[in-house]
Protein backbone atom coordinates (compact mmCIF):
# COMPACT_ATOMS: atom_id res chain seq x y z
CA UNK A 1 0.00 0.00 0.00
CA UNK A 2 1.75 3.21 -0.70
CA UNK A 3 0.15 6.02 1.28
CA UNK A 4 -0.39 9.52 -0.36
CA UNK A 5 -3.71 10.97 -0.66
CA UNK A 6 -6.64 12.25 -2.82
CA UNK A 7 -5.34 14.68 -5.18
CA UNK A 8 -4.05 14.64 -9.03
CA UNK A 9 -0.34 14.16 -7.87
CA UNK A 10 1.55 11.51 -8.94
CA UNK A 11 1.36 9.15 -6.33
CA UNK A 12 4.20 8.84 -4.40
CA UNK A 13 6.13 5.72 -5.31
CA UNK A 14 7.83 2.77 -3.52
CA UNK A 15 11.55 2.79 -2.81
CA UNK A 16 13.82 3.85 -5.53
CA UNK A 17 15.69 0.04 -5.91
CA UNK A 18 16.17 -2.92 -4.44
CA UNK A 19 12.63 -5.10 -5.50
CA UNK A 20 10.30 -5.03 -2.34
CA UNK A 21 7.93 -7.37 -1.57
CA UNK A 22 4.63 -6.88 -2.25
CA UNK A 23 2.58 -9.58 -0.50
CA UNK A 24 1.16 -8.72 2.43
CA UNK A 25 2.95 -10.05 5.86
CA UNK A 26 0.45 -12.09 7.59
CA UNK A 27 0.64 -13.13 11.80
CA UNK A 28 2.35 -16.36 10.76
CA UNK A 29 5.17 -13.98 8.89
CA UNK A 30 5.00 -11.30 11.98
CA UNK A 31 5.70 -14.10 14.18
CA UNK A 32 8.55 -15.74 12.36
CA UNK A 33 10.08 -11.60 12.40
CA UNK A 34 9.57 -11.82 16.23
CA UNK A 35 12.12 -14.21 16.08
CA UNK A 36 14.73 -11.80 15.28
CA UNK A 37 13.90 -9.83 18.36
CA UNK A 38 15.68 -10.15 21.38
CA UNK A 39 13.34 -7.85 23.86
CA UNK A 40 10.21 -9.62 22.58
CA UNK A 41 10.93 -12.48 24.58
CA UNK A 42 10.33 -11.82 28.07
CA UNK A 43 7.44 -12.17 30.49
CA UNK A 44 5.84 -9.13 32.21
CA UNK A 45 4.57 -9.02 35.20
CA UNK A 46 4.01 -13.00 34.77
CA UNK A 47 2.59 -12.80 31.35
CA UNK A 48 4.00 -13.00 27.98
CA UNK A 49 5.42 -9.27 26.96
CA UNK A 50 2.37 -7.87 24.42
CA UNK A 51 4.41 -4.96 22.81
CA UNK A 52 2.08 -1.97 21.58
CA UNK A 53 4.41 0.80 21.88
CA UNK A 54 6.30 1.23 18.40
CA UNK A 55 4.44 4.29 17.79
CA UNK A 56 6.53 5.54 21.20
CA UNK A 57 10.18 3.62 20.05
CA UNK A 58 10.53 0.61 18.18
CA UNK A 59 12.36 -2.71 19.56
CA UNK A 60 15.16 -3.44 17.37
CA UNK A 61 16.36 -6.80 15.51
CA UNK A 62 19.43 -8.88 16.79
CA UNK A 63 21.35 -7.91 12.92
CA UNK A 64 21.17 -4.09 14.07
CA UNK A 65 22.45 -4.47 17.14
CA UNK A 66 24.78 -6.94 16.02
CA UNK A 67 25.61 -4.54 13.09
CA UNK A 68 26.46 -1.80 15.31
CA UNK A 69 28.56 -4.13 18.06
CA UNK A 70 30.61 -5.33 14.79
CA UNK A 71 31.18 -1.67 13.39
CA UNK A 72 32.95 -0.69 17.21
CA UNK A 73 34.80 -3.89 17.66
CA UNK A 74 36.33 -3.79 13.41
CA UNK A 75 36.09 -0.29 12.26
CA UNK A 76 35.57 2.57 15.12
CA UNK A 77 37.11 6.13 13.78
CA UNK A 78 36.08 9.30 13.38
CA UNK A 79 34.91 9.78 9.91
CA UNK A 80 35.96 12.52 7.73
CA UNK A 81 39.12 13.30 9.86
CA UNK A 82 42.55 11.92 9.14
CA UNK A 83 43.87 9.44 6.76
CA UNK A 84 44.73 5.96 8.54
CA UNK A 85 42.83 3.18 6.93
CA UNK A 86 40.45 2.73 10.73
CA UNK A 87 39.13 5.93 9.18
CA UNK A 88 38.68 5.47 5.84
CA UNK A 89 37.00 2.22 6.68
CA UNK A 90 34.80 4.01 8.86
CA UNK A 91 33.97 7.16 6.82
CA UNK A 92 33.13 4.90 3.67
CA UNK A 93 30.79 3.13 5.95
CA UNK A 94 28.84 6.11 7.46
CA UNK A 95 28.69 7.62 3.79
CA UNK A 96 27.18 4.36 2.55
CA UNK A 97 25.08 4.18 5.26
CA UNK A 98 23.75 7.95 4.10
CA UNK A 99 23.15 6.47 0.91
CA UNK A 100 21.09 3.32 2.06
CA UNK A 101 18.91 5.85 3.87
CA UNK A 102 18.43 8.38 1.55
CA UNK A 103 17.27 5.62 -1.03
CA UNK A 104 14.78 4.36 1.43
CA UNK A 105 13.38 8.12 1.40
CA UNK A 106 13.74 8.41 -2.21
CA UNK A 107 16.10 11.18 -1.71
CA UNK A 108 19.29 11.57 -2.29
CA UNK A 109 22.53 11.08 -0.50
CA UNK A 110 23.45 14.60 0.18
CA UNK A 111 20.05 15.58 1.03
CA UNK A 112 19.92 13.66 4.05
CA UNK A 113 21.33 15.18 7.41
CA UNK A 114 22.21 12.68 10.32
CA UNK A 115 20.49 14.15 13.71
CA UNK A 116 20.53 12.87 17.03
CA UNK A 117 16.33 12.79 16.27
CA UNK A 118 13.61 14.27 14.39
CA UNK A 119 12.94 16.85 16.99
CA UNK A 120 16.76 17.81 16.49
CA UNK A 121 15.94 17.89 13.03
CA UNK A 122 13.13 20.25 12.96
CA UNK A 123 15.17 22.25 15.61
CA UNK A 124 17.96 22.88 12.86
CA UNK A 125 15.74 24.13 10.28
CA UNK A 126 13.87 26.70 13.18
CA UNK A 127 17.51 28.00 14.16
CA UNK A 128 18.31 28.05 10.10
CA UNK A 129 15.60 30.08 9.82
CA UNK A 130 16.48 32.05 12.36
CA UNK A 131 20.27 32.50 11.78
CA UNK A 132 19.22 33.56 8.36
CA UNK A 133 16.72 36.24 9.60
CA UNK A 134 19.53 37.74 11.60
CA UNK A 135 21.25 38.24 8.51
CA UNK A 136 23.47 35.18 8.36
CA UNK A 137 24.25 33.09 5.07
CA UNK A 138 23.98 36.11 2.70
CA UNK A 139 21.82 36.72 -0.36
CA UNK A 140 21.38 32.99 -1.17
CA UNK A 141 19.49 32.58 2.61
CA UNK A 142 17.30 35.31 1.77
CA UNK A 143 13.85 32.88 1.34
CA UNK A 144 14.92 31.63 4.82
CA UNK A 145 14.62 35.19 6.26
CA UNK A 146 11.52 35.74 8.37
CA UNK A 147 10.40 39.20 10.01
CA UNK A 148 7.08 40.92 10.90
CA UNK A 149 3.87 40.16 8.76
CA UNK A 150 5.28 36.84 7.55
CA UNK A 151 3.52 33.71 8.66
CA UNK A 152 4.45 30.05 9.86
CA UNK A 153 1.44 27.62 9.54
CA UNK A 154 1.23 24.71 11.50
CA UNK A 155 -1.64 22.02 12.05
CA UNK A 156 -3.69 21.61 15.55
CA UNK A 157 -2.63 17.81 14.99
CA UNK A 158 0.98 18.30 16.00
CA UNK A 159 3.34 16.58 17.91
CA UNK A 160 4.89 18.97 20.22
CA UNK A 161 8.47 18.72 18.49
CA UNK A 162 6.73 20.33 15.49
CA UNK A 163 4.86 22.48 17.21
CA UNK A 164 7.68 24.47 20.13
CA UNK A 165 10.15 25.23 17.60
CA UNK A 166 8.18 27.36 15.40
CA UNK A 167 6.55 28.68 18.59
CA UNK A 168 10.16 29.47 19.66
CA UNK A 169 10.71 30.76 15.60
CA UNK A 170 7.90 32.97 16.16
CA UNK A 171 9.09 34.97 19.28
CA UNK A 172 13.07 35.41 17.70
CA UNK A 173 12.06 36.51 14.27
CA UNK A 174 8.55 38.59 14.97
CA UNK A 175 6.87 36.42 12.78
CA UNK A 176 3.25 35.52 13.48
CA UNK A 177 2.25 31.09 13.91
CA UNK A 178 -0.68 30.05 12.46
CA UNK A 179 -2.39 26.54 12.70
CA UNK A 180 -4.52 24.56 10.75
CA UNK A 181 -6.99 23.63 13.06
CA UNK A 182 -8.44 20.01 13.00
CA UNK A 183 -11.98 18.74 12.25
CA UNK A 184 -13.99 16.86 15.20
CA UNK A 185 -12.27 13.47 14.21
CA UNK A 186 -8.84 15.76 14.77
CA UNK A 187 -8.07 15.45 10.91
CA UNK A 188 -6.27 17.64 9.25
CA UNK A 189 -8.39 18.72 5.97
CA UNK A 190 -7.35 20.42 2.70
CA UNK A 191 -10.15 22.67 3.12
CA UNK A 192 -9.09 24.14 6.53
CA UNK A 193 -5.28 24.31 5.24
CA UNK A 194 -6.74 26.84 2.89
CA UNK A 195 -8.82 29.10 4.82
CA UNK A 196 -4.90 29.77 6.71
CA UNK A 197 -1.73 28.99 4.23
CA UNK A 198 -1.85 32.58 2.21
CA UNK A 199 -0.01 35.27 0.80
CA UNK A 200 1.56 35.61 3.98
CA UNK A 201 2.35 32.44 4.64
CA UNK A 202 6.32 31.29 4.27
CA UNK A 203 6.80 27.86 6.09
CA UNK A 204 4.36 25.45 6.11
CA UNK A 205 4.62 22.58 8.57
CA UNK A 206 3.08 19.52 9.37
CA UNK A 207 2.68 15.90 10.15
CA UNK A 208 2.31 13.26 7.68
CA UNK A 209 0.60 10.49 9.97
CA UNK A 210 -0.55 11.87 13.53
CA UNK A 211 0.99 9.65 16.50
CA UNK A 212 -2.30 10.28 18.30
CA UNK A 213 -5.33 9.46 15.80
CA UNK A 214 -2.51 7.67 12.79
CA UNK A 215 -4.89 9.96 10.48
CA UNK A 216 -2.80 10.30 7.09
CA UNK A 217 -2.55 14.13 6.46
CA UNK A 218 -3.61 14.95 2.23
CA UNK A 219 -0.02 15.61 1.95
CA UNK A 220 -0.07 16.65 -1.79
CA UNK A 221 -2.79 18.95 -1.31
CA UNK A 222 -0.62 21.24 1.37
CA UNK A 223 2.03 20.90 -0.17
CA UNK A 224 0.55 22.61 -3.45
CA UNK A 225 -1.26 25.69 -1.46
CA UNK A 226 1.90 26.07 0.23
CA UNK A 227 3.97 26.00 -3.38
CA UNK A 228 1.85 28.38 -4.65
CA UNK A 229 2.28 31.24 -2.37
CA UNK A 230 5.83 30.67 -2.07
CA UNK A 231 6.35 28.53 1.10
CA UNK A 232 8.45 25.72 1.96
CA UNK A 233 7.06 22.64 3.03
CA UNK A 234 8.09 20.52 6.12
CA UNK A 235 7.22 17.20 6.70
CA UNK A 236 7.34 15.47 9.92
CA UNK A 237 7.16 11.69 8.56
CA UNK A 238 8.28 10.37 12.63
CA UNK A 239 5.20 7.90 11.88
CA UNK A 240 5.11 7.25 8.57
CA UNK A 241 8.79 6.89 7.25
CA UNK A 242 8.56 3.29 9.58
CA UNK A 243 5.32 2.36 8.17
CA UNK A 244 4.62 3.36 4.89
CA UNK A 245 6.76 3.20 1.68
CA UNK A 246 7.77 6.76 1.46
CA UNK A 247 8.48 8.96 -1.34
CA UNK A 248 9.76 12.05 -0.58
CA UNK A 249 10.69 13.22 -3.78
CA UNK A 250 7.33 12.39 -4.82
CA UNK A 251 5.82 14.07 -2.55
CA UNK A 252 7.39 16.93 -3.77
CA UNK A 253 7.98 18.31 0.42
CA UNK A 254 11.44 20.60 1.13
CA UNK A 255 12.33 19.43 4.26
CA UNK A 256 11.15 16.28 6.35
CA UNK A 257 12.29 14.75 9.30
CA UNK A 258 12.35 11.11 10.92
CA UNK A 259 13.95 9.39 13.95
CA UNK A 260 16.05 6.39 13.56
CA UNK A 261 14.46 4.61 17.02
CA UNK A 262 10.59 4.46 15.90
CA UNK A 263 12.18 2.09 12.73
CA UNK A 264 13.95 -0.78 13.99
CA UNK A 265 17.61 1.45 15.10
CA UNK A 266 18.58 2.50 18.13
CA UNK A 267 18.02 5.90 20.04
CA UNK A 268 20.25 8.75 19.04
CA UNK A 269 20.10 8.97 15.32
CA UNK A 270 17.25 10.27 12.96
CA UNK A 271 17.35 12.35 9.70
CA UNK A 272 16.85 15.71 8.37
CA UNK A 273 15.62 15.85 4.60
CA UNK A 274 16.22 18.91 2.73
CA UNK A 275 15.89 19.75 -1.17
CA UNK A 276 19.88 19.85 -2.18
CA UNK A 277 19.62 23.80 -2.99
CA UNK A 278 17.30 24.73 -0.16
CA UNK A 279 20.82 22.58 2.22
CA UNK A 280 23.60 24.49 0.43
CA UNK A 281 21.73 27.97 0.70
CA UNK A 282 20.57 27.51 4.31
CA UNK A 283 22.62 28.71 6.85
CA UNK A 284 24.17 26.14 9.59
CA UNK A 285 22.55 25.43 13.15
CA UNK A 286 25.24 24.22 14.70
CA UNK A 287 28.90 25.26 14.01
CA UNK A 288 32.67 23.88 14.84
CA UNK A 289 34.78 20.85 13.46
CA UNK A 290 34.13 19.03 10.42
CA UNK A 291 31.64 21.32 9.17
CA UNK A 292 34.22 24.19 7.68
CA UNK A 293 36.72 24.71 4.52
CA UNK A 294 38.62 27.49 6.07
CA UNK A 295 38.45 29.30 9.20
CA UNK A 296 40.69 32.10 10.10
CA UNK A 297 40.56 33.92 13.77
CA UNK A 298 38.14 36.47 11.89
CA UNK A 299 35.54 33.48 10.49
CA UNK A 300 34.82 30.69 8.52
CA UNK A 301 33.73 29.49 5.08
CA UNK A 302 31.39 26.44 5.55
CA UNK A 303 31.31 23.29 3.41
CA UNK A 304 28.27 22.03 1.18
CA UNK A 305 25.37 19.97 2.67
CA UNK A 306 24.80 17.54 4.37
CA UNK A 307 28.54 18.19 5.74
CA UNK A 308 27.68 22.10 6.84
CA UNK A 309 24.87 20.48 9.66
CA UNK A 310 26.99 17.84 10.81
CA UNK A 311 29.32 19.77 13.18
CA UNK A 312 31.76 17.87 15.65
CA UNK A 313 32.40 14.05 16.12
CA UNK A 314 29.78 12.38 14.54
CA UNK A 315 27.31 9.65 16.05
CA UNK A 316 29.12 6.83 13.26
CA UNK A 317 27.79 3.49 15.40
CA UNK A 318 24.01 4.54 15.19
CA UNK A 319 24.18 5.84 11.67
CA UNK A 320 25.58 2.26 10.30
CA UNK A 321 22.79 0.55 12.75
CA UNK A 322 20.19 3.02 10.92
CA UNK A 323 20.97 1.50 7.71
CA UNK A 324 21.03 -1.81 8.96
CA UNK A 325 17.51 -1.33 10.20
CA UNK A 326 16.33 0.28 6.54
CA UNK A 327 18.03 -2.80 5.11
CA UNK A 328 16.10 -5.41 7.66
CA UNK A 329 13.03 -3.53 6.30
CA UNK A 330 13.61 -3.05 2.92
CA UNK A 331 14.21 -6.83 3.26
CA UNK A 332 10.53 -7.48 4.48
CA UNK A 333 8.75 -5.02 2.24
CA UNK A 334 7.23 -1.22 3.25
CA UNK A 335 4.43 -2.87 1.49
CA UNK A 336 4.00 -5.90 3.10
CA UNK A 337 4.12 -4.30 6.35
CA UNK A 338 1.96 -1.50 5.47
CA UNK A 339 -0.73 -4.08 4.53
CA UNK A 340 -0.12 -5.36 7.68
CA UNK A 341 -0.41 -2.92 10.05
CA UNK A 342 -3.51 -1.75 8.29
CA UNK A 343 -5.33 -5.07 8.96
CA UNK A 344 -4.11 -5.00 12.54
CA UNK A 345 -5.62 -1.43 12.48
CA UNK A 346 -8.76 -2.71 11.33
CA UNK A 347 -8.90 -5.57 13.51
CA UNK A 348 -8.53 -3.01 16.52
CA UNK A 349 -10.85 -0.17 15.49
CA UNK A 350 -13.30 -2.95 14.85
CA UNK A 351 -13.13 -4.70 18.49
CA UNK A 352 -12.66 -1.36 20.03
CA UNK A 353 -16.36 -0.39 18.69
CA UNK A 354 -17.76 -3.41 19.76
CA UNK A 355 -16.57 -2.13 23.87
CA UNK A 356 -18.84 -0.15 25.57
CA UNK A 357 -17.78 3.14 27.10
CA UNK A 358 -14.67 3.05 24.69
CA UNK A 359 -13.89 6.07 22.33
CA UNK A 360 -11.31 5.93 19.89
CA UNK A 361 -10.10 9.26 18.88
CA UNK A 362 -9.64 10.24 15.60
CA UNK A 363 -11.97 9.13 11.73
CA UNK A 364 -13.12 5.49 12.32
CA UNK A 365 -12.12 4.20 8.91
CA UNK A 366 -8.77 2.28 8.63
CA UNK A 367 -8.47 3.60 5.11
CA UNK A 368 -7.38 6.72 6.59
CA UNK A 369 -4.75 5.54 9.02
CA UNK A 370 -1.81 3.80 10.10
CA UNK A 371 -2.54 0.57 12.57
CA UNK A 372 -2.78 2.50 15.31
CA UNK A 373 -5.60 3.46 17.83
CA UNK A 374 -5.57 5.66 21.21
CA UNK A 375 -8.70 5.96 22.98
CA UNK A 376 -10.71 7.13 25.62
CA UNK A 377 -12.22 5.00 28.09
CA UNK A 378 -15.20 6.52 30.09
CA UNK A 379 -15.08 7.17 33.54
CA UNK A 380 -11.15 5.65 34.06
CA UNK A 381 -7.83 8.03 33.53
CA UNK A 382 -5.82 6.40 30.85
CA UNK A 383 -3.43 6.00 33.62
CA UNK A 384 -5.36 3.96 34.81
CA UNK A 385 -6.29 2.12 31.68
CA UNK A 386 -2.73 1.82 31.45
CA UNK A 387 -1.62 0.12 34.42
CA UNK A 388 -4.69 -2.19 34.47
CA UNK A 389 -2.88 -3.46 30.84
CA UNK A 390 0.87 -3.35 31.59
CA UNK A 391 -0.44 -5.94 34.52
CA UNK A 392 -1.29 -7.85 32.15
CA UNK A 393 2.07 -7.92 30.64
CA UNK A 394 0.40 -5.31 27.54
CA UNK A 395 2.64 -2.60 26.95
CA UNK A 396 0.67 0.77 25.84
CA UNK A 397 1.17 4.12 25.95
CA UNK A 398 -0.83 6.70 28.51
CA UNK A 399 -0.68 10.51 28.48
CA UNK A 400 -1.33 13.03 25.68
CA UNK A 401 1.38 11.60 23.57
CA UNK A 402 3.17 14.89 23.41
CA UNK A 403 0.18 16.27 21.69
CA UNK A 404 -1.62 18.51 23.99
CA UNK A 405 -3.72 20.83 21.76
CA UNK A 406 -5.05 17.93 19.82
CA UNK A 407 -5.96 15.93 22.93
CA UNK A 408 -7.60 19.39 23.78
CA UNK A 409 -9.64 19.63 20.91
CA UNK A 410 -10.69 16.37 21.15
CA UNK A 411 -12.06 17.17 24.58
CA UNK A 412 -9.56 14.25 26.64
CA UNK A 413 -6.37 15.41 28.61
CA UNK A 414 -4.53 11.58 28.18
CA UNK A 415 -5.56 8.79 26.21
CA UNK A 416 -4.20 5.20 25.80
CA UNK A 417 -2.33 4.20 22.67
CA UNK A 418 -1.80 1.03 21.12
CA UNK A 419 0.62 1.21 18.30
CA UNK A 420 1.59 -1.81 15.87
CA UNK A 421 4.78 -2.89 13.93
CA UNK A 422 5.73 -5.47 11.63
CA UNK A 423 6.65 -7.96 14.79
CA UNK A 424 2.96 -7.79 16.00
CA UNK A 425 0.41 -10.29 15.53
CA UNK A 426 -3.57 -10.32 15.61
CA UNK A 427 -3.22 -12.23 18.86
CA UNK A 428 -1.45 -9.09 20.13
CA UNK A 429 -4.49 -7.26 19.06
CA UNK A 430 -6.78 -9.72 20.77
CA UNK A 431 -4.97 -9.21 23.88
CA UNK A 432 -5.09 -5.40 24.00
CA UNK A 433 -8.98 -5.70 23.52
CA UNK A 434 -9.53 -8.13 25.94
CA UNK A 435 -7.74 -6.11 28.27
CA UNK A 436 -9.91 -2.91 27.74
CA UNK A 437 -12.73 -4.79 27.78
CA UNK A 438 -12.04 -5.98 31.07
CA UNK A 439 -11.08 -2.11 32.37
CA UNK A 440 -14.32 -0.60 33.54
CA UNK A 441 -15.93 -2.97 35.41
CA UNK A 442 -12.60 -3.39 37.34
CA UNK A 443 -12.37 0.44 38.01
CA UNK A 444 -15.71 0.03 39.18
CA UNK A 445 -17.83 1.78 36.35
CA UNK A 446 -19.81 -0.84 34.55
CA UNK B 1 -9.15 -9.79 36.68
CA UNK B 2 -6.24 -8.42 37.87
CA UNK B 3 -3.17 -9.73 39.80
CA UNK B 4 -2.86 -9.59 43.46
CA UNK B 5 -0.52 -6.49 43.05
CA UNK B 6 -2.62 -4.86 41.04
CA UNK B 7 -5.91 -5.53 43.81
CA UNK B 8 -3.50 -4.23 46.91
CA UNK B 9 -2.67 -0.92 44.49
CA UNK B 10 -6.34 -0.28 43.51
CA UNK B 11 -7.97 -1.19 46.91
CA UNK B 12 -11.55 -0.55 47.85
CA UNK B 13 -10.87 2.36 49.50
CA UNK B 14 -9.19 4.05 46.92
CA UNK B 15 -11.80 3.54 44.00
CA UNK B 16 -14.32 4.40 46.37
CA UNK B 17 -12.44 7.67 46.97
CA UNK B 18 -11.65 8.56 43.62
CA UNK B 19 -15.05 8.42 42.62
CA UNK B 20 -16.18 10.21 45.88
CA UNK B 21 -13.78 12.71 47.06
CA UNK B 22 -13.65 14.27 50.18
CA UNK B 23 -12.66 17.91 50.37
CA UNK B 24 -13.48 18.57 46.44
CA UNK B 25 -14.76 21.83 45.32
CA UNK B 26 -11.83 24.69 46.32
CA UNK B 27 -13.65 26.68 49.27
CA UNK B 28 -14.10 30.75 49.94
CA UNK B 29 -10.85 32.40 51.14
CA UNK B 30 -8.32 30.23 52.54
CA UNK B 31 -4.80 31.27 53.94
CA UNK B 32 -2.81 29.73 51.00
CA UNK B 33 -3.49 28.13 47.56
CA UNK B 34 -1.35 25.73 44.87
CA UNK B 35 -1.32 24.44 42.00
CA UNK B 36 0.37 21.32 41.05
CA UNK B 37 0.77 19.32 37.61
CA UNK B 38 2.08 16.32 36.52
CA UNK B 39 3.33 17.06 33.03
CA UNK B 40 3.65 13.65 32.01
CA UNK B 41 0.16 13.03 32.44
CA UNK B 42 -1.56 16.05 32.57
CA UNK B 43 -2.70 15.29 36.54
CA UNK B 44 -3.82 18.74 37.93
CA UNK B 45 -4.89 19.54 41.28
CA UNK B 46 -5.18 23.24 42.84
CA UNK B 47 -5.53 23.38 46.57
CA UNK B 48 -6.58 25.53 49.09
CA UNK B 49 -5.74 25.41 53.00
CA UNK B 50 -8.21 26.74 55.30
CA UNK B 51 -7.14 27.84 59.09
CA UNK B 52 -8.80 27.86 62.08
CA UNK B 53 -8.28 31.06 64.57
CA UNK B 54 -6.03 29.06 66.57
CA UNK B 55 -3.54 28.46 63.58
CA UNK B 56 -4.46 24.75 63.73
CA UNK B 57 -5.38 23.26 60.07
CA UNK B 58 -9.44 23.47 59.41
CA UNK B 59 -9.40 21.68 56.28
CA UNK B 60 -8.77 21.56 52.77
CA UNK B 61 -10.21 22.17 49.98
CA UNK B 62 -9.38 21.33 46.12
CA UNK B 63 -10.18 20.55 42.62
CA UNK B 64 -8.66 19.20 39.57
CA UNK B 65 -8.42 16.44 37.48
CA UNK B 66 -6.48 13.26 36.90
CA UNK B 67 -6.11 8.98 37.84
CA UNK B 68 -7.45 7.36 40.62
CA UNK B 69 -4.50 6.99 42.44
CA UNK B 70 -4.05 11.06 42.29
CA UNK B 71 -7.30 11.80 43.31
CA UNK B 72 -8.11 9.25 45.74
CA UNK B 73 -4.49 10.23 47.91
CA UNK B 74 -5.56 14.05 47.49
CA UNK B 75 -9.38 13.22 49.03
CA UNK B 76 -7.62 10.88 51.54
CA UNK B 77 -5.77 13.70 52.42
CA UNK B 78 -8.52 15.46 52.82
CA UNK B 79 -10.11 13.21 55.28
CA UNK B 80 -6.72 13.32 57.60
CA UNK B 81 -5.60 16.78 58.34
CA UNK B 82 -8.45 18.85 59.67
CA UNK B 83 -7.09 19.67 63.52
CA UNK B 84 -3.96 19.23 62.83
CA UNK B 85 -1.20 21.69 64.26
CA UNK B 86 1.30 22.61 60.89
CA UNK B 87 4.00 20.59 62.52
CA UNK B 88 1.81 17.25 62.83
CA UNK B 89 0.84 17.92 59.27
CA UNK B 90 4.64 18.63 58.26
CA UNK B 91 5.35 14.79 59.66
CA UNK B 92 2.16 13.41 58.32
CA UNK B 93 3.50 14.53 54.96
CA UNK B 94 6.97 13.27 55.89
CA UNK B 95 5.76 9.95 56.98
CA UNK B 96 3.54 9.40 53.45
CA UNK B 97 6.68 10.66 51.16
CA UNK B 98 9.13 7.89 53.46
CA UNK B 99 5.71 5.87 52.47
CA UNK B 100 5.22 6.19 48.71
CA UNK B 101 9.24 5.88 48.40
CA UNK B 102 9.28 2.32 50.29
CA UNK B 103 9.30 0.08 47.03
CA UNK B 104 6.76 -2.03 48.82
CA UNK B 105 8.47 -2.54 51.78
CA UNK B 106 6.01 -0.19 53.98
CA UNK B 107 7.03 1.86 57.37
CA UNK B 108 7.32 0.81 60.51
CA UNK B 109 4.24 3.06 62.15
CA UNK B 110 1.83 4.01 59.25
CA UNK B 111 -1.19 4.57 61.75
CA UNK B 112 -0.48 8.08 61.75
CA UNK B 113 -1.79 8.49 57.72
CA UNK B 114 -5.22 7.07 58.41
CA UNK B 115 -6.69 5.34 55.38
CA UNK B 116 -4.29 7.27 53.36
CA UNK B 117 -1.86 4.27 54.13
CA UNK B 118 -4.04 2.37 51.58
CA UNK B 119 -1.95 3.53 49.18
CA UNK B 120 1.05 1.79 50.36
CA UNK B 121 0.53 -0.18 47.02
CA UNK B 122 1.54 2.80 44.62
CA UNK B 123 5.08 2.47 45.84
CA UNK B 124 5.33 -0.62 44.23
CA UNK B 125 5.13 1.69 40.94
CA UNK B 126 7.94 4.19 40.70
CA UNK B 127 5.47 5.49 37.55
CA UNK B 128 2.96 6.22 39.80
CA UNK B 129 4.64 7.72 43.10
CA UNK B 130 4.08 11.23 41.68
CA UNK B 131 0.38 10.80 41.09
CA UNK B 132 -0.37 9.53 44.81
CA UNK B 133 1.98 12.72 45.78
CA UNK B 134 0.74 15.27 43.74
CA UNK B 135 -1.97 16.76 46.38
CA UNK B 136 0.33 16.33 49.12
CA UNK B 137 3.03 18.46 47.00
CA UNK B 138 0.32 20.95 47.17
CA UNK B 139 -1.10 20.73 50.76
CA UNK B 140 2.64 20.89 51.96
CA UNK B 141 3.07 24.36 49.34
CA UNK B 142 0.42 26.30 51.32
CA UNK B 143 2.33 25.12 54.60
CA UNK B 144 5.27 27.18 53.18
CA UNK B 145 3.47 29.89 51.70
CA UNK B 146 0.98 30.71 54.80
CA UNK B 147 3.69 30.74 57.59
C1 LIG C 1 4.68 12.57 14.96
C2 LIG C 1 5.93 12.70 15.77
N1 LIG C 1 6.69 13.78 15.62
C3 LIG C 1 7.83 13.95 16.32
C4 LIG C 1 8.25 13.02 17.24
C5 LIG C 1 9.52 13.27 17.98
O1 LIG C 1 10.47 12.29 17.76
P1 LIG C 1 11.79 12.25 18.63
O2 LIG C 1 11.37 12.35 20.04
O3 LIG C 1 12.41 10.96 18.30
O4 LIG C 1 12.60 13.43 18.22
C6 LIG C 1 7.46 11.87 17.44
C7 LIG C 1 7.83 10.83 18.41
O5 LIG C 1 7.75 10.93 19.59
C8 LIG C 1 6.28 11.72 16.70
O6 LIG C 1 5.49 10.65 16.86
Amino acid sequence: MTIHDSSETPPAGTPTTGAPRADILGDEEALRLRGDFPALHQSVNGHPLVYLDSGATSQKPSVVLDAERRYLETTNAAVHRGAHSLAAAATELYEDARVTVADFVGARDDEIVWTSNATEGLNLIAYAFSNASAGRGGEAAERFRLGAGDEIVITEAEHHSNLVPWQELAFRTGATLRFVPVDDEGVITAEAAAAVIGERTRLVAFTHVSNVTGAISPVADLVRMAHAVGALVVLDACQSAPHLPLDLDALDVDFAVFSGHKMLAPTGIGALYGRRELLNTMPPFLTGGSMITTVTMEKSEYLPAPQRFEAGTQRVSQVIALAEAVRYLRAVGMDGIAAHERSLGERLLAGLADIRGVRVLGPLDADRRTGLAAIDVEGVHAHDVGQYLDDRGIAARVGHHCAQPLHRRLGVTASTRASTYLYNTTADVDAFLEGVAGVRSFFGEA
Amino acid sequence: MGSPELANLYQQVILDHSKRKKGFGLAEGGAAESHQLNPTCGDEITLRLHLAADDTIERISWEGAGCSISMASASLLSELVPGLTRSEARERIALFRELMRSKGEGVEDDEPLGDAAALEGVSRYVARVKCAMLGWVAFEDTLSLSS
